[in-house]
């Protein structure tokens, strides 16, 4: 590991100003990027180190649900606001990682990390995300954990979080903090397809922070559910996730919400497969022609072509999950 | 401590506490760190070494690679099985990708793994071939004639009125000791002492003497705890060579600890197989033939092969059997013993095999094995020294709960997951080899009872000072078992679960042999009162050392195993194809059982690792680099703790009266044999669906 420097500015203000400098990172969790910093996939002069921040509050505002984004995983999980209004997010991060991770990371950590390809982590292959130029280890290569959504010719590495899948399905809103002032974007235009400049996760500026999620109140709290298929039952990425939230009234859908972890460089929402549900009756011929129609452009590779039937497969579960109809 | 079970491990608290000290723990004043750098091609030469920056780096001592490395005087030699025959630092030529090219030492471990990234290596590739079903067609017999076996007729299974014909595919397991190998060398003049992980370390000592020939007085060999092994632990691994080579380089006390992507590599591995098997038998389920042919890999500069036909030969009453096995020569480096070795993947395919047949017969598999039980060794002719496998259906079964199970596939569904049964068996020798130990008693009332043998995790001193106590009757608590050191009186390896019988046999020996000591100090007593008669005579202590020989009488006259039946529970989620394991019984003939606590620790063990091989574990490589892919915990998925159901582990618990004086017969192997098939035949028994290529992922279910 390169030797680098860490500091702990004070304040957000002084945060801002230190992170300016190229060759600075954030630290916060650190699940991940001390891993990427062991393997030399990045090496950063200068961590700074934001765990000290007032960002982890939980807190219910006018119209939703504010979480700060050094609220740690695993309180974010137990904790009674989110569990009433929004267990959908709570199972999703139950699903994720380990508990001692989750211990330790956060809600901003948890968007910021980076994919699980191998070929990403490994510095002897050949990775267009990690080495814009060099290719795609995984196109010819292992890619069972791969995607069958929005992928380029530069890159088919998927998002690994659960977490955040659950907040693209849940609408939520990030906060991020600049120079500038706030600035807030949707949850599911935060993260971005790899097109081609895969070496960019996302939308966040290299100055700025995110500060926190808002999730906007709603009526999915009695029927939502998520649903984690993986090959082990604990610490291991999704072969195929689904977040699935349906506003079920007089026997009918009023409005739905579905999201896929696993399959796409980001949360993958479903806007097709919604659409259909809407006005319909929760039933398992609904759910499965949903699924049908949210698998349209999925296109797979050598090894992950079981996707293409786990994940419709997985959508219809989750979504009679949700509908309390299995 | 001891409870109703036995007694708890003599080494448990200071394990629990951290206060005990692995190979990497050890200080010495002035003691430097080296860190291997890995070959990045799987085949090739290495044409340079650029270590210039290295060796500016901050802290980095010396830079060793064979450019620069002493000539080794055993490297002239013809090594031993054990040997893994690289001969670190002694040439150019590459044969697996992460093979040892460099050693950077340093003042910190930091220091020392910064500057091995700096170290630019570069090679002559050449093509590799690292894929065992693409190169099956290369595959030659390992042993000659030996590789192959025939009872009455070959493939008489062909003409039985109900047969079954299968092919079934096992990958790499890797052994992933939660303790990364380490090794730290302390030269003096030419006088080494190493302590390391090593389960065998008397061969370990050889292995060293051979390296640079020295007498048997200059090597000193330390593995006093590990904290796994599983079979990886006994070769003189070539990142332990490097670490000898260097700290004779530096002069200096040197550690080399390996890390988790090098734990893939450089210390062995569970061979991946093919296995074909045509098994038939009569309409009324009386076997008629099995054919089993099984390919292995092993490397292209060392031979490793392993039983994986062997169980087929004789767990069965079958009056013709053949099978053959073969390896292919890959460019990888050689795999090693890993649990069960051999048994582990053949009876795999043996025990998925009788339930397909079984099921083709439309049979309750347990049924059909009680049918075709062998009443004395068919392969051998030779009477069993004691078996109980048929106590072991019956007990299992009644444990389980088998008669609950429905004959036809995907008839169960609970809650939206459909429910299966499965059952697979077992064997594995019950060996025994030489062994001595040496006891002590003395004034202060401590027995002290040495043997140069390890304890991988099994709690080989708890046993021992069990076996000495029933023998010498003071509390458990005053008897000390001392172990890990090669100046101890000779043990074998600890392997081949014939630690307790071996060592254990020593130790019923000397202790007897104490007392008769006693005894005619004392001028003859049947219960003589050590302490009384040490202080009557004067005496501070009294000893003996005693060597036992590895035959037990008779042994020749019978065939001795040990035996498991798995009974498994699967549930399988039918539209995501997710598998849990809801209950385990494994019951087990392991002969007289000499401490339960311990025992059922071992038989768990192995169950775990038999859920990780049945459902999750796999090494994946990359053929077009030779190289693994999930050389990481986090990708190659042992089993967690939500993986595990509650494992019930019922002991048939009777003496075996050939094996050794305490009437034991090892489990440590056994308990992981035929429990993947358990597994499967449950899934197969949920869904209808048969996989036969392991690990069953919910991919191979939808």
């Amino acid at each position: 590991m390169k030797q680098f420097q860490y500091i702990r500015p004070a304040t957000q203000q002084n945060v801002l100003d230190a992170i300016t400098k190229s060759g600075t990172k954030i630290i916060a969790g650190g699940t991940n990027l001390v891993d990427l910093m062991k393997r030399g996939v990045t090496a950063p002069d200068k961590l700074v180190d934001i765990n000290h921040l007032p960002l982890k509050g939980i807190t219910p505002t006018k119209s939703g649900l504010h979480i700060g984004a050094l609220a740690l995983n695993s309180v974010v999980s137990e904790n009674a606001l989110v569990l009433q209004k929004h267990p959908l997010l709570s199972l999703a991060l139950k699903a994720g990682a380990s508990p001692q991770l989750r211990n330790m990371a956060t809600v901003g950590g948890n968007m910021m990390q980076r994919t699980r390809c191998t070929y990403f982590y490994d510095t002897t292959m050949p990775c267009n995300k990690r080495e814009p130029g060099t290719g795609c280890g995984a196109m010819e290569g292992y890619n069972r954990m791969h995607a069958i959504f929005g992928a380029s010719q530069q890159c088919i590495a998927v998002h690994p979080s659960d977490m955040c899948v659950g907040l693209a399905a849940l609408d939520a809103v990030v906060i991020i903090a600049g120079k500038k002032g706030e600035r807030r974007i949707p949850f599911v235009d935060f993260h971005r397809l790899p097109e081609d400049h895969p070496e960019t996760d996302n939308h966040l500026a290299k100055d700025e922070l995110i500060v926190g999620v808002e999730i906007p109140d709603n009526n999915f709290a009695k029927n939502s559910y998520y649903l984690k298929v993986r090959d082990r039952q604990s610490y291991a990425f999704a072969l195929v996730s689904v977040a699935a939230a349906l506003d079920i009234s007089g026997g009918l859908i009023k409005q739905a919400r579905l999201a896929m972890g696993g399959v796409a460089h980001k949360p993958w929402r479903l806007y097709d497969a919604e659409k259909s549900l809407v006005g319909k009756a929760p039933t398992e011929e609904n759910f499965k022609v949903a699924a049908q129609i949210a698998m349209q452009g999925a296109k797979a590779y050598e090894y992950n072509a079981f996707k293409l039937k786990l994940a419709p497969a997985s959508i219809s579960e989750a979504l009679k999950h949700a509908a309390g109809v299995v | 401590m001891t409870n109703k079970n036995g007694l708890t491990r003599v080494d448990g608290r200071l394990k629990v506490t951290g206060a005990i000290k692995y190979a990497a723990e050890y200080k010495f004043p002035g003691l430097v760190y080296g860190v291997v750098v890995s070959s990045t091609i799987a085949k090739g030469e290495i044409t340079g070494i650029d270590s210039k920056a290295a060796e500016k780096s901050p802290g980095v001592i010396a830079v060793i690679s064979h450019l620069n490395a002493p000539k080794i005087p055993g490297y002239d030699r013809k090594p031993n099985d054990f040997d893994p025959n690289i001969k670190t630092f002694n040439d150019s030529k590459i044969y697996f990708y992460g093979q040892p090219v460099a050693l950077v030492i340093a003042d910190s471990f930091e220091r020392a793994k910064h500057a091995a990234t700096l170290v630019k290596v570069s090679y002559q590739k050449q093509q590799q071939q690292t894929s065992l079903t693409a190169n099956l067609q290369n595959s030659y017999k390992p042993w000659g004639d030996g590789s192959d076996y025939l009872r009455g007729e070959a493939n008489a299974y062909r003409n039985a009125s109900v047969k079954i014909e299968a092919e079934y595919h096992t990958p790499i397991h890797v052994h992933n000791a939660m303790e990364p190998f380490a090794m730290t060398a302390v030269w003096d003049g030419d006088k080494i002492t190493v302590y390391t992980k090593a389960q065998a370390i008397k061969s370990m000592q050889q292995d060293i003497m051979n390296m640079f020939k020295l007498p048997i007085e200059n090597v000193q060999v330390y593995s006093k705890v590990i904290g796994g092994a599983f079979g990886s632990g006994s070769p003189l691994w070539p990142y332990a060579k490097a670490a000898l080579i260097g700290a004779k380089v530096i002069n200096k006390p040197l550690k080399v600890v390996i890390d988790r992507e090098q734990m893939f590599t450089m210390v062995g591995y569970r061979s991946p197989a093919v296995q074909k098997i045509g098994m038939g038998a009569s309409a009324d389920g009386k076997l008629v033939g099995i054919t089993h042919e099984a390919t292995g890999e092993t490397s292209t500069y060392q031979q490793f092969g392993e039983g994986i036909t062997d169980t087929t030969k004789f767990l069965y009453d079958c009056p013709n059997v053949n099978t053959q096995y073969r390896l292919t020569r890959l460019d990888l480096s050689t795999p090693t013993y890993t649990r069960g070795p051999g048994e582990t993947t053949g009876v795999f395919a043996l025990e998925c095999a009788v339930d397909e047949l079984a099921h083709a017969l439309n049979m309750d598999p347990l049924e059909f094995r009680k049918k075709n039980y062998a009443d004395h060794d068919p392969e051998e002719n030779k009477p069993w020294s004691s078996k109980y496998l048929d106590e072991c259906y019956s007990l299992g079964a009644e444990h389980f709960g088998w008669d609950r199970r429905k004959q036809k596939p995907a008839s169960v569904i609970e809650n939206g997951w459909l429910v299966g049964y499965g059952v697979g068996s077992g064997a594995y020798g019950a060996g025994r080899a030489n062994c001595s130990a040496r006891a002590k008693l003395s004034a202060d009332g401590i027995l002290l009872i040495q043997s140069s043998t390890s304890d991988m995790g099994p709690g080989t001193a708890t046993v021992m000072v069990k076996i000495a106590s029933d023998i010498i009757d003071i509390p458990v608590e005053n008897i000390r078992f001392e172990l890990g050191s090669s100046a101890l009186p000779a043990a074998p390896g600890e392997y081949g679960s014939i630690t307790t019988s071996s060592v254990g046999s020593a130790v019923f020996d000397t202790c007897t042999e104490l007392k008769e000591k006693f005894k005619q100090i004392a001028g003859g007593t049947d219960n003589p009162d050590y302490l009384k008669i040490l202080k009557e005579h004067n005496l501070p202590f009294v000893e003996v050392t005693h060597h036992t020989s590895g035959r037990a009488p008779d042994a020749d006259k019978y065939s001795a195993h040990a035996y498991v039946t798995h009974f498994v529970e699967a549930h399988v989620h039918p539209a995501t194809g997710m598998v849990k394991i809801k209950k385990v019984v494994s019951a087990v003939d392991g002969g007289k059982i000499l401490n339960p606590i311990t025992a059922r620790s071992q038989i768990i063990g192995g169950v775990v690792w038999g859920i990780g091989m049945s459902l999750t574990e796999e090494g994946v490589l990359d053929h077009r680099y030779g190289k693994y892919v999930n050389a990481n915990l986090g990708d190659y998925h042992v089993a967690t703790h939500a993986d595990v159901p509650q494992i019930e582990v019922v002991f048939v618990d009777k003496k075996d009266p050939v094996t050794n004086p305490m009437g034991s017969k090892g489990i440590g192997e056994v308990a992981i044999v035929g429990f993947a098939a358990a597994v499967a035949n449950a899934v197969f028994n949920a869904t209808g669906i048969r996989v036969r290529d392991l690990p069953i992922t919910p991919d191979k279910l939808i």
